[in-house]
């Protein structure tokens, strides 16, 4: 399994042809205490960069935009009833959508870890 | 809100304070302030159960002096300000010719002069339309080099009685005997402090004038404090829209009534009958309720907030009001907000639908606040 960044702070583990996404460390952060995530329809289908979700904190609300191209196969439920997750969690239990890639070419324009890292560093 | 971005951003007295707490600084009325420290959340529920000390050192201070200083604010304000007696605060409205919002303030009644406490985004605009109204006899002082600090929470007492801060005249009272809306002169050893029992966060606490050059001494003072922890304008916002306060340039603003916002308690009786005020015509032809909205307090049902911004449909979804306020409540671990309705769906309970980025919302018309009003009024006798 390969996990890629965007400079948008999103997460992407990808297996195979699915892609699971996600909010970074860095980006719960930012954004505080989680009280609402709104996730998109499965059956979506996802343009790179399109709005795919919503990150709602006490104070305000956060766009989540795909990080990926590529058809919704599955949600993370959990974050219904425990939208804090995020904050416990982001880079694992907190994650948002699953997406069955449809041009892999576009990972090649995301970050690996180590480069993300710099670029939360330069912040 | 002003336009942050274009002006250059000016530091609080406390700024570097701040900073050494770990605050998050954010651009807020034309001043870098702490939006938060340990979070959002953390901060409103400790202020609600103990106390919290907010810097509000951008909001303006100004007196106004000269004889009849009282009759002469009275012509661009609907509140009773001659009858206000000697160390008594009253919250009132600034309004224009055509009786539209131009600000809400505090007026505190010093005994020798008349000391307000406006907001800091409208401050400059306030203080320009005073003197262009105000008689030239009546002098005004923007007291810039005062900070200005509130203590709020039900620990607020417990707290400040620790910093022994004494009477100004040994016959006079010391902070804690001091009544919700009410207003004093302190010296804290020999430094002076004007001190009100008021806030705005539906807590019992205090609003503390102090010279900018103490400031950092005294805040210091009162974080030391078990009972204290700074808190940052995020929880300030949270706390407010839980106690239902209207948040100028949110809530509230030159294209609003007083009566549509809900605020016929600021339209006194005597100041109704006398009707000399700014606006007074177009004021009292919606009084007690005949505007065409007015703004409630929103339930959500679900548990996705709603934000200023979001539009209230009617059946057709046709936009007939708008959400001016909406968050999380932290105390009530569900979504509230503030919108204007049609007077026809104004009532408690009503149902209505708000629709946010293309979705329909359902909400409930609730009881403002939200959560009850803790203040330490005057008991009666």
């Amino acid at each position: 399994m390969s996990r890629y960044f965007t400079d948008e702070h999103e997460w992407v583990d990808v297996e195979g042809d699915t892609a699971t996404v996600g909010i970074t460390d860095y980006a719960q952060e930012q954004l505080g205490d989680i009280v609402f995530v709104e996730t998109p329809e499965v059956g979506a289908s996802l343009e790179q960069g399109d709005d795919a979700a919503v990150v709602e904190s006490v104070k305000a609300a956060s766009d989540v935009y795909a990080a990926v191209s590529g058809e919704v196969v599955e949600v993370n439920e959990a974050l219904e009833e425990e939208p804090a997750l995020v904050n416990s969690s982001a880079e694992e239990d907190g994650w948002f959508f699953r997406v069955t890639l449809s041009d892999k070419s576009e990972l090649d324009d995301l970050m690996d870890e180590k480069a993300y890292k710099a670029f939360v560093d330069q912040l | 809100m002003s336009d942050d971005k274009t002006e250059t951003l000016k530091k609080l007295p406390l700024d570097s304070w701040h900073r050494s707490l770990g605050a998050r600084m954010v651009p807020f009325a034309g001043y870098e302030m702490p939006v938060q420290y340990e979070g959002v959340m953390a901060e409103h529920l400790w202020t609600r159960e103990n106390a919290g000390l907010f810097d509000v050192s951008h909001m303006g201070q100004v007196q106004l002096m000269g004889e009849g200083v009282a009759e002469a604010l009275e012509a661009i304000v609907p509140g009773n300000i001659s009858a206000l007696g000697a160390g008594k605060i009253r919250y009132t409205l600034l309004l224009a010719q055509d009786g539209g919002i131009l600000d809400d303030l505090m007026v505190t009644n010093t005994g020798r002069n008349l000391y307000l406490v406006v907001n800091g985004a409208t401050k400059h605009d306030d203080i320009a339309y005073f003197k262009a109204q105000l008689p030239d006899h009546v002098t005004l002082d923007h007291m810039e080099d005062q900070a200005l600090l509130a203590l709020q929470g039900p620990k607020a007492g417990e707290a400040l009685a620790k910093l022994e801060i004494g009477p100004m005249q040994p016959d006079w009272p010391v902070p804690t005997d001091l009544y919700f809306m009410e207003a004093g002169p302190f010296m804290w050893g020999d430094i002076p402090l004007g001190i009100s029992r008021s806030g705005y966060t539906g807590e019992d606490g205090f609003e503390i004038s102090v010279p900018a050059e103490h400031a950092e001494k005294l805040a210091a003072a009162l974080c030391a404090l078990d009972e204290v922890k700074p808190i940052g304008l995020g929880a300030r916002d949270s706390l407010r829209l839980e106690a239902g306060l209207p948040l100028y340039g949110h809530d509230m603003d030159a294209d609003i009534l007083p009566v549509e916002a809900n605020l016929n308690f600021a339209l006194s009786k005597a100041r109704r009958e006398q009707g000399n005020f700014g606006g007074a015509d177009r004021v009292l032809a919606q009084y007690p309720n005949k505007a065409g909205k007015k703004r409630v307090g929103l339930f959500v049902n679900g548990r996705q907030p709603i934000r200023e911004g979001a539009v209230v449909v009617d059946t057709d979804g046709n936009s007939i009001g708008a959400v001016t306020s909406g968050g999380f409540s932290p105390t009530l671990q569900k979504p509230i907000a503030m919108a204007y309705v049609p007077m026809a769906l104004s009532d408690t309970g009503t149902e209505i639908i708000v629709e946010q980025r293309g979705k329909p919302i359902a909400c409930t018309v609730a009881d403002m606040p939200f959560v009850p009003h803790n203040y330490h009024r005057k008991p009666k006798l």
